[in-house]
């Protein structure tokens, strides 16, 4: 019974810091830019008035462009429960170990793919074809990272991963190095954000995300935007898991999971920041360099699996 | 005690592959000194590092020598050089840079299973650094090969020589000292004539481009 209020708690602090943390992360980029900012409650306005908006449909809509949003936010809120973000004690993390979690990631992304086809418009199609050169390049990057914290782990489930790394001495894992820098590579690119692409234009040259999404509105649309804020997160939550999981507590005692919460959110605000600064740093990559920018990731990836091969570390 | 610091030789060793990789594929000259700056950095850390586990001082000296030279005295060289021969672009490179990261992982793997049974052998403290100073040193040579134009050699030569030092210091504990200042002594003058040639090759062929020099068989 408890296991199962720690589940519903976990899901729906994850359900509701998600756009709190898109909103941290627009005001810090403001904040960069010398801007005052809309505040980081932004994205729950944004949510409430597309929640009460009418929602349009195409003519040519298909029965798959109406279901899709519904799919993709289903796919994004299993994948926030399934991550261990503040107890490793999660009935439904059983369910699913890292490689599923990549699957399920690449199930809502050919989804959300097919619908921007659905419709038949050209930046529909244009964005589809994008998001899965981005996505192909990408998920062997991400199942390397993964990968060089099992081989520490000798378990592909998140919770093995975190337990051992958190509740063990403190330990320098150079091969975690290697894995963290690729992970922030492929972060930028499966999250639409900088380089790889702005996340605040819909100029029609640039935009990935925002291409396939553009047939959308009203509640379908705010489904689709609160599930990339869930993306963000569960991202963002890997993240912590792998590198930084100090603080998630192995049981169930509310005090600890509360204390959890804390961290958590701490270990967010800050980065967010990182986030931020990252962006407003760097330029805008031409999409046929994306490619580059996502073979430095895969090749950081391998090089840690290798060098925790040879190090034995 | 001693655990923690083989860990930090260890995570010294990674950084010194990484930025061999990072090298490898930057694509400016300005970031590529820096780069290298940071790479002699990382040396002189890990020096240090051993130095204190191992008791043994010189190497303090040679931290201290690598510290002055190679992270301010030689990137300082190199910026002059830049600036006086304005060579801001971009670096051109023969192959393309994904195709040399991924000839660069291979390097790696064969570098990785050259070093493992000499690095059985070795009782130094840490000897699987081995086979990442030896990664780094074809992956140097490798980035002499793929670039065409004079101070991306250079640095490529340089860095090289880096990793060899990384090696002797992280396998054997360093060479002796009068070994170690003979080596710093000839990158020096290295260096310098390497600069002079550049300014020569730019008088002659009014560009820094390695390939013009083919033209001085036929005259």
């Amino acid at each position: 019974m408890s296991q199962l209020l720690s589940q519903v708690f976990a899901t729906l602090s994850a359900l509701l810091l998600a756009p709190l943390l898109l909103g941290w992360v627009d005001q810090s980029r403001a904040w960069l830019a010398n801007r005052s900012g809309p505040g980081i409650l932004q994205p729950y306005r944004t949510l409430h008035k597309l929640f009460n908006k009418e929602s349009v449909m195409a003519d040519t809509a298909s029965p798959l462009f109406r279901f899709v949003p519904y799919l993709i936010f289903g796919c994004m809120l299993l994948a926030s429960a399934i991550i261990p973000t503040l107890s490793t004690d999660l009935p439904l993390a059983r369910a699913a170990d890292a490689i599923a979690l990549v699957g399920l990631f690449a199930l809502a992304r050919v989804f959300l793919a097919l619908a921007a086809m659905d419709i038949g418009t050209a930046f529909g199609t244009l964005g589809a074809r994008r998001e899965m050169l981005i996505g192909f390049l990408a998920e062997p990057a991400l199942l390397t990272v993964l990968f060089s914290s099992s081989l520490i782990a000798n378990s592909t489930a998140l919770k093995t991963i975190v337990n051992k790394v958190s509740q063990n001495e403190f330990t320098i894992y150079p091969s975690l190095v290697f894995a963290a820098m690729a992970f922030v590579l492929v972060f930028l690119a499966e999250n639409a954000r900088v380089p790889v692409d702005n996340p605040a234009t819909h100029l029609e040259l640039t935009m990935i995300h925002e291409a396939l999404i553009l047939e959308y509105s009203g509640r379908h649309l705010a489904l689709l935007e609160w599930a990339a804020a869930l993306k963000l997160f569960a991202y963002s939550t890997i993240g912590i898991a792998l590198f930084l999981p100090w603080g998630i507590t192995g049981g169930m005692d509310p005090q600890r999971v509360i204390l959890a919460l804390v961290f958590l959110i701490l270990k967010l605000a800050l980065l967010g920041v990182i986030l931020a600064l990252v962006e407003t740093l760097s330029a805008k990559l031409r999409i046929f360099r994306v490619p580059e920018f996502l073979a430095t990731a895969f090749l950081l990836g391998v090089i840690g699996m290798l060098t925790h091969i040879l190090l034995g570390s | 005690m001693s655990n923690i610091s083989i860990q930090l030789i260890n995570l010294f060793a990674a950084f010194l592959l990484m930025l061999a990789f990072a090298m490898l594929a930057q694509r400016r000259v300005l970031n590529l000194v820096h780069i290298y700056a940071l790479q002699g950095f990382t040396v002189v850390a890990a020096t240090s590092v051993v130095a204190y586990v191992t008791h043994q001082d010189h190497l303090y000296f040679s931290a201290v020598m690598t510290l002055v030279l190679k992270v301010f005295f030689i990137p300082w060289v190199l910026h002059r050089l830049i600036k006086r021969l304005n060579v801001r672009w971009d670096v051109e490179t023969l192959i393309n840079i994904p195709s040399t990261m991924l000839v660069g992982i291979v390097l790696v793997v064969f570098a990785f299973n050259l070093a493992l049974p000499v690095s059985r052998l070795s009782s130094s403290v840490s000897p699987g650094t081995l086979g990442i100073a030896l990664a780094c040193v074809l992956l140097s040579f490798m980035m002499m090969i793929t670039r065409s134009k004079a101070i991306p050699q250079v640095i490529g030569f340089l860095s090289m020589e880096n990793a060899l030092v990384f090696a002797a210091t992280s396998a054997t504990y360093g060479m002796p000292m009068v070994v170690e200042l003979g080596i710093a002594l000839d990158v020096l003058v290295g260096v310098f004539i390497l600069g002079l040639f550049m300014f020569q090759i730019r008088e002659q062929f009014e560009s820094l481009d390695i390939s013009h020099l083919e033209n001085l068989k036929e005259g």
